[in-house]
C-alpha cells in the first residue's frame, strides 16, 4: 500500500472529504410492515437494515426472563454479497458474535427496559453493504428502529468511528481508510447528556492523542445527531398529517 | 396466461399544506418538554435532573397537569372492557395463553370460560383435563379484557355468548390505534359478511351465521363449505381493511363499509394495486366528511 495517501498535503482524503467530515447519511423509517419497527440507513456505501419486535413474550427458554426489566435480544448479521469477496456465513462467525454483542450492550444502556418486565425485545440488523463502520451503522440504523417502534428510550444512540492518520484525527473512516491499519476507534453515544454507550479501539495509539480522537468521534456522532433528529422528524410529520386530529381514539 | 408486470412508483410525499395548518408539539427522545417542576410525567416522559423529557418520538398531549407523549405506533396496551380477537399459544394448568398482540402474552382462565353446559356448572377436574379439547394451541378466539395485571398482562373472559371460539374466516391485523372504540365490535354488515374488530388489531371477518348456535358453549365450529359468493365478500373486505389501514384510516363499521361500496366498480385482486386504494380510499373520505356534515 505505497502508493495510496490517506491524507493529501491538501487535508484531502481518499474519497474527497476533509477530515471531520462525514460521509452522505441517507435513512427511512417504517420500510416493512410486519415489524414492530423498521430502518433503512445509508452511510456513504455503507448501507444497513434493522428490524424491531417487541416488547413481546419471552419466546424460547423461559429461563431468560428478568423479573424487573425486557431482555433485549440483538442479532448483527451481513449479507453475503455485502462484501468483496462472497461470504459463508452471514452470521454466527466470531466477528459478528462480537457484534451482535456490542449492540446488546449499547441498546441495553439506551432502552428504558424496566418498563417491560418478563418482555423481550428483538433487534435485528443486516449490512447489505459493507463500506467500513459497519457497527456504527447499525447503532444509528437500529436507533432509527426503535424509535419507529416506539420503545422509550433515554436519547437517540448515535454511533460514529474515527482514526488517526499522519498526525490527523479522522472522522467516520471507510472501509480503505480502515483497512490500512491505523488505529481505530468507535464510539456509540447518547449526544444530549454525552453519556457514552459503548467505545472501542482497535491497534495502538499514543495515549497523547487519544483526547483529539476521541473529541473527532463525538463531534461526528453529534453531526450523525443532527441527521437522525430530521429525518425522524420528517416522518413523523408526515405521519401526523395523515392520521390528523385523532386525540386519544 | 396474461402476466400484471408493474413498476416501482416512487413514494409520494405527503402533502406538507396538510399538516401545516395545525401546529403539532412533536417531540423524539431526549428532548426536554419542560423544565417547570409543577407537572406530573405521563407515558412515553421520564424525568432528569428535574426536566422532563420525551422517551418516545410522538405528539405531546396536555391533560390539566399531565403531559404525556403518544407515540405514533406502539403494541398494543389493553384497557379493562376491550373486545380481542386472540390466538392460543399455551395451554397452561387452569388457563391458557392468548397472544393479543400484546407486549405479554395475555391468559384466558379456565373459570372465566363458559363451558357447554350452561352458566351455572362446576368446574371439575375433568374440565382442567380436557382443556385441550375445547381449545388447543393455534385456535382464535375473541374475547373481552376481565383485568389488567401490573405488569401489563390481560386477563381475558369469554362469558358471554358473543365470545368464544372463532370458526371459518380471515383474520386481518392492522395498527392498534387504528380501530375506533364504538359501542359494539361486532357487526353484521348488509354486504353479507360479518366482522369483529378487535380493539387489540386483529379484525375477523366470518360470513354471517344463519342461526345463533345453542348451547355449546361455542366451543364447537361449522366446517361446513363457505359458498363462493361469502368468499367474495370477505376477500373483498379484507382488501378494503388492507388499503383503508394503508391510509392510516380509523376502521369501523361505517368507514369500511363505505370503502366497500367504493370498491364494486374494481375487481377483488385490484384493490392491492396503489393507485386504486388510493382512489377508493379518497372516495371514502369524502363520503365520511360528508355524512359527518
Amino acid at each position: 500500500m505505497a502508493g495510496l495517501e490517506l491524507l493529501s498535503d491538501q487535508g484531502y482524503r481518499v474519497d474527497g472529504r476533509k477530515a471531520g467530515e462525514l460521509r452522505k447519511i441517507q435513512a427511512r423509517m417504517g420500510v416493512f410492515a410486519q415489524a414492530d419497527g423498521s430502518a433503512y440507513m445509508e452511510q456513504g456505501n455503507t448501507k444497513a437494515l434493522a428490524v424491531v419486535y417487541g416488547p413481546h413474550e419471552i419466546r424460547g427458554s423461559r429461563a431468560k426472563t428478568l423479573h424487573d426489566r425486557a431482555v433485549v435480544n440483538c442479532q448483527y448479521s451481513m449479507a453475503t454479497f455485502s462484501t468483496g469477496e462472497r461470504k459463508r456465513r452471514p452470521h454466527g462467525d466470531r466477528t459478528s458474535t462480537e457484534m451482535t454483542l456490542h449492540l446488546k450492550q449499547t441498546f441495553e444502556a439506551a432502552i428504558l427496559t424496566q418498563l417491560y418486565p418478563r418482555s423481550q425485545i428483538d433487534i435485528y440488523v443486516q449490512i447489505l453493504q459493507a463500506d467500513g463502520g459497519n457497527y456504527c451503522t447499525c447503532v444509528n440504523a437500529a436507533t432509527l428502529a426503535v424509535i419507529d417502534a416506539g420503545i422509550p428510550m433515554r436519547d437517540y444512540v448515535c454511533a460514529s468511528s474515527s482514526g488517526f492518520i499522519e498526525d490527523t484525527p479522522l472522522a467516520d473512516l471507510s472501509y480503505v481508510e480502515e483497512s490500512a491499519g491505523g488505529p481505530y476507534l468507535s464510539l456509540a453515544l447518547l449526544p444530549k447528556s454525552e453519556q457514552i454507550a459503548l467505545l472501542e479501539m482497535n491497534s495502538r495509539l499514543h495515549e497523547d492523542h487519544l483526547e483529539r480522537v476521541m473529541d473527532a468521534a463525538s463531534k461526528a456522532c453529534k453531526d450523525v445527531y443532527a441527521v437522525l433528529e430530521q429525518v425522524v422528524r420528517d416522518h413523523l410529520q408526515e405521519v401526523s398529517a395523515l392520521v390528523g386530529d385523532r386525540g386519544a381514539a | 396466461m396474461a402476466v400484471d408486470v408493474r413498476l416501482p412508483a416512487a413514494r409520494r410525499r405527503v402533502n406538507e399544506a396538510l399538516g401545516a395548518e395545525r401546529s403539532w408539539h412533536l417531540v423524539s427522545p431526549g428532548d426536554t418538554i419542560t423544565t417547570d417542576t409543577g407537572f406530573m410525567r405521563g407515558h412515553g416522559t421520564y424525568m432528569e435532573e428535574d426536566k422532563l423529557l420525551a422517551s418516545v418520538a410522538g405528539v405531546v398531549e396536555r391533560v390539566n397537569k399531565l403531559i404525556c407523549v403518544r407515540a405514533l405506533k406502539t403494541r398494543y396496551n389493553g384497557e379493562v372492557g376491550d373486545i380481542v380477537v386472540g390466538r392460543i399459544t399455551e395451554v397452561q394448568q387452569r388457563r391458557w395463553k392468548v397472544d393479543t398482540l400484546s407486549r405479554l402474552d395475555s391468559v384466558l382462565l379456565l373459570s372465566s370460560v363458559n363451558l357447554p353446559g350452561g352458566e351455572l356448572r362446576r368446574r371439575s377436574a375433568e374440565d382442567e383435563l380436557a382443556m385441550r379439547g375445547y381449545l388447543q394451541e393455534g385456535d382464535l378466539i375473541s374475547a373481552e379484557v376481565q383485568a389488567v395485571y401490573s405488569d401489563g398482562a390481560l386477563s381475558l373472559h369469554t362469558r358471554s355468548l358473543k365470545y368464544g371460539k372463532l370458526g371459518q374466516g380471515v383474520l386481518v391485523q392492522v395498527s392498534p390505534s387504528l380501530i375506533k372504540r364504538r359501542k359494539t365490535h361486532f357487526h353484521n354488515l348488509p354486504c353479507g359478511a360479518s366482522i369483529i374488530l378487535g380493539n387489540n388489531g386483529y379484525i375477523w371477518l366470518y360470513p354471517t351465521p344463519e342461526q345463533m348456535e345453542e348451547e355449546a358453549g361455542g366451543f364447537i365450529t361449522n366446517l361446513e363449505p363457505i359458498p363462493l359468493s361469502d368468499r367474495e365478500v370477505i376477500s373483498r373486505l379484507r382488501n378494503c381493511i388492507l388499503a383503508l389501514s394503508s391510509q392510516k384510516m380509523l376502521l369501523y363499521d361505517t368507514s369500511i363499509l363505505y370503502c366497500y361500496e367504493a370498491s364494486l366498480p374494481y375487481q377483488i385482486k385490484d384493490l392491492l394495486k396503489m393507485e386504486i386504494i388510493e382512489d377508493i380510499v379518497l372516495e371514502t373520505r369524502h363520503r365520511l366528511v360528508e355524512q359527518e356534515g
